[in-house]
């Protein structure tokens, strides 16, 4: 498999504060890799950094070769290539389900209308929500606005999925409904960069699972690897911190 | 430019004793606005259907109707329908008091609505009955909701006597009236420069009690 | 009350009406344009422009329309600036509206959450289109009804024209009342055309605000 997204040594620094320390990462085409750690350790950072949401100080982030990083001319061009799902869902309120979908594809890529709604409708009814398409954000709950979520995101067919702890702020009885969806697009074969909490599910559908801490990558391996035999004391007493009564 | 008048004779005091009778209307009526709003507030909160209805018709009329309508109605009708004679400063207490009570009552309903049912079944708990839950859990927690709208209601108010001198009080305006006809020969652009004072007065008389509200509304948002 | 009275007060009051809303209305909208570039100046922190933006909102928030359309009218035409009493009515209503609706636009500007943006351009969106299709629409869907609220207060205002020798509602009921006495009729028509103009206004901001709940950020 061929590289597709590569992290060379960034940084970002709030004022005096370093949130990102010299950070590397690559990821392969078709690869999902999961980022955990302590809420706070940078993660979430470099998501947003990856989607030119964020400045860096240092490094700099090449997708396919050609660099992402903010002060580059066209941050709208890359940020079509990688689509980003939040916690807080961020469904624009005053449109409709189909019509968040459809948006971004009809004024940024100036698809057809057709041609948008017919594979918007494909989408939704892929996961479940086909009788919500005319329905807004506000009439759905929260497993179901951010199943939409997704789908608007892959209606720009990135090449990178950004998943910002996607279930943080839904009630447990949602959680699986959406990590449903993120499982079949693993199967799929996308490429994804996952933050999560759930590690049950991050062991599930990662290939490689990464641990932040401090702003910086402190262990990476397979999931195997990084769940049965952590090499560091931070991965061990931070996965110990999740286990009640082993 | 005419500024010059001001300094004539007592003419800025003048100018100021009028500001004060327009502060000193907003304030009385807010005080009562207060007073009648709360109890109306907690009427209202009691479900009773007659006190809604009502209410709710005198919502409207104070949303709809302008406050100038309403000194109109006070100041010639009731002589006329009553037989009673009320003073310009006496309909303009009453009708900035209906405007006022109308707008705290249902500053206080909703607040009510908006406090948890769980903490009247908590301040049960402890053993308070509910007169006591109202006066030291409820009351305290709306209170504190309605001091930067009192505070906010006076600028408004103040704002707002600038149109008691059209049924005959002397405010600023009219004090400012009186001195540019007092002066007509002597300094015939005398209309600029007072009339450029009142608007200043007025300023720096509402300027900071609407950054005082702003900044409690602010501090105490939650 | 005397049916007769008011079949011939009728007339004048309706004549009145009309001036009154046309001035009310022409000022709304002038009341718009001065509030929503107010508040784009002051949004996207333009510099200089900000500052006087600022200044203006200040000011005309805390004086009453009567005493700006006194300064307007009769104080402006001493430095040699004469307005008609009509376009007078007009732009004092703009200037108070405009004050009024840019602190409304504005703070519906900054109720839209950051992460809004953010989604928006994450889908590729260029900064004029999140604006265009995110930001403002939203903007403006949170401040129907501070929007709504602002218009009726503004048409309220309307009833201190008078004092500028303009013939609205209140000058016809005040003139009225001092010819003929006819006190009560003429009260009840004021009362009855100000309910004309105020009450489908009111009905219409709330059924809009019910229309928009559910359109807000934050759900």
């Amino acid at each position: 498999m061929e590289e597709i997204l590569r992290i060379n040594g960034i940084s970002k620094r709030y004022d005096d504060i370093t949130v990102l320390d010299h950070v590397s990462l690559s990821i392969k085409s078709g690869e999902v890799v999961v980022i955990v750690g302590p809420s706070g350790c940078g993660k979430s950072t470099l998501l947003r950094c990856v989607n030119s949401l964020e400045n860096i100080q240092e490094g700099e982030i090449l997708l396919n070769g050609e660099s992402v990083n903010p002060g580059n001319k066209k941050p709208a061009a890359l940020r079509q290539k990688i689509g980003m799902v939040f916690q807080s869902y961020e469904l624009f309120p005053h449109k409709t389900v189909l019509q968040n979908l459809t948006l971004a594809p009809l004024k940024v890529k100036k698809t057809g209308r057709k041609e948008a709604e017919e594979e918007g409708l494909k989408l939704l009814e892929r996961v479940g929500l086909l009788s919500r398409k005319d329905n807004y954000p506000s009439q759905l709950s929260g497993g179901q606005k951010q199943r939409v979520a997704i789908m608007r995101a892959l209606m720009m067919h990135p090449e990178v999925l950004l998943l910002d702890e996607i279930t943080a702020a839904l009630d447990p009885e949602m959680v699986r409904e959406v990590l449903e969806v993120v499982l079949s697009l693993a199967k799929e074969g996308r490429t994804m960069l996952i933050v999560t909490h759930e590690l049950q599910f991050a062991r599930a559908v990662a290939d490689r699972m990464v641990f932040i801490d401090g702003g910086r990558i402190v262990e990476e391996g397979t999931p195997e690897e990084f769940f049965e035999h952590p090499r560091t004391e931070r991965l061990r007493k931070f996965l110990h911190s999740f286990s009640y009564g082993e | 430019m005419g500024f010059e008048v001001l300094w004539k004779g007592n003419n800025m005091l003048r100018l100021l004793e009028g500001l004060w009778a327009a502060l000193r209307i907003s304030l009385i009526s807010v005080a009562v606005s207060l007073v009648l709003g709360l109890a109306l507030g907690i009427l209202v909160s009691l479900k009773l259907r007659a006190v809604q209805v009502l209410s709710r018709i005198w919502l409207e009329i104070v949303r709809i109707m302008p406050q100038m309508v309403l000194l109109f109605l006070v100041y010639f009708g009731a002589s006329r329908v009553l037989g009673l004679n009320i003073s310009a400063e006496t309909s303009a207490l009453i009708v900035f008091s209906f405007w006022g009570t109308a707008e705290m009552s249902d500053l206080v309903r909703g607040s009510l609505a908006a406090i948890p049912k769980i903490q009247y079944e908590s301040s049960y708990s402890l053993g308070f009955d509910p007169l006591q839950t109202y006066l030291y859990v409820i009351i305290p927690q709306i209170v504190r909701r309605m001091i930067p709208l009192s505070i906010n209601l006076i600028t408004r108010m103040i704002k707002t006597t600038s149109l008691v001198m059209m049924i005959g009080i002397v405010e600023v305006l009219k004090v400012g009236q009186q001195i540019i006809e007092a002066n007509r020969k002597s300094s015939p652009n005398a209309a600029f420069g007072v009339y450029l004072t009142v608007f200043v007065l007025y300023f720096l008389a509402c300027w900071p009690i609407s950054r005082l509200s702003k900044y409690l509304e602010k501090k105490w948002e939650n | 009350m005397d049916p007769e009275v008011l079949k011939s007060y009728l007339p004048r009051y309706a004549e009145a009406f009309l001036l009154t809303i046309k001035i009310g209305w022409l000022g709304i909208a002038l009341a718009f344009v001065i509030g929503m570039l107010s508040a784009f100046v002051i949004h996207f922190r333009i510099p200089v422009l900000k500052r006087i933006a600022g200044y203006y909102v200040e000011l005309f928030r805390n004086t009453p329309l009567l005493v700006q359309l006194f300064f307007i009218y009769f104080g402006l035409p001493k430095v040699g600036i004469v307005i008609s009493a009509e376009a007078c009515g007009v732009l004092g209503l703009g200037l108070l509206g405009g004050s009024y609706m840019s602190e409304t636009f504005r703070s519906g500007l900054e109720a839209i959450p950051a992460a809004q943006k953010e989604s928006a351009l994450s889908l590729g969106m260029s900064r004029g289109q999140v604006f265009r299709e995110i930001i403002l629409p939203e903007a403006l869907t949170i401040s129907v009804p501070a929007i709504a609220a602002n218009v009726i207060f503004l048409l309220k205002e309307t009833s201190v024209f008078s004092a500028i020798s303009l013939m609205d509602l209140m000058f016809t009921a005040k003139d009225l009342i001092g010819l003929y006495y006819d006190t009560t009729e003429a009260l009840f028509m004021l009362v009855l055309f100000y309910t004309i103009m105020l009450l489908p206004v009111s009905i219409l901001g709330s059924i809009a605000e019910k229309t928009v709940r559910g359109k807000m950020p934050g759900q």
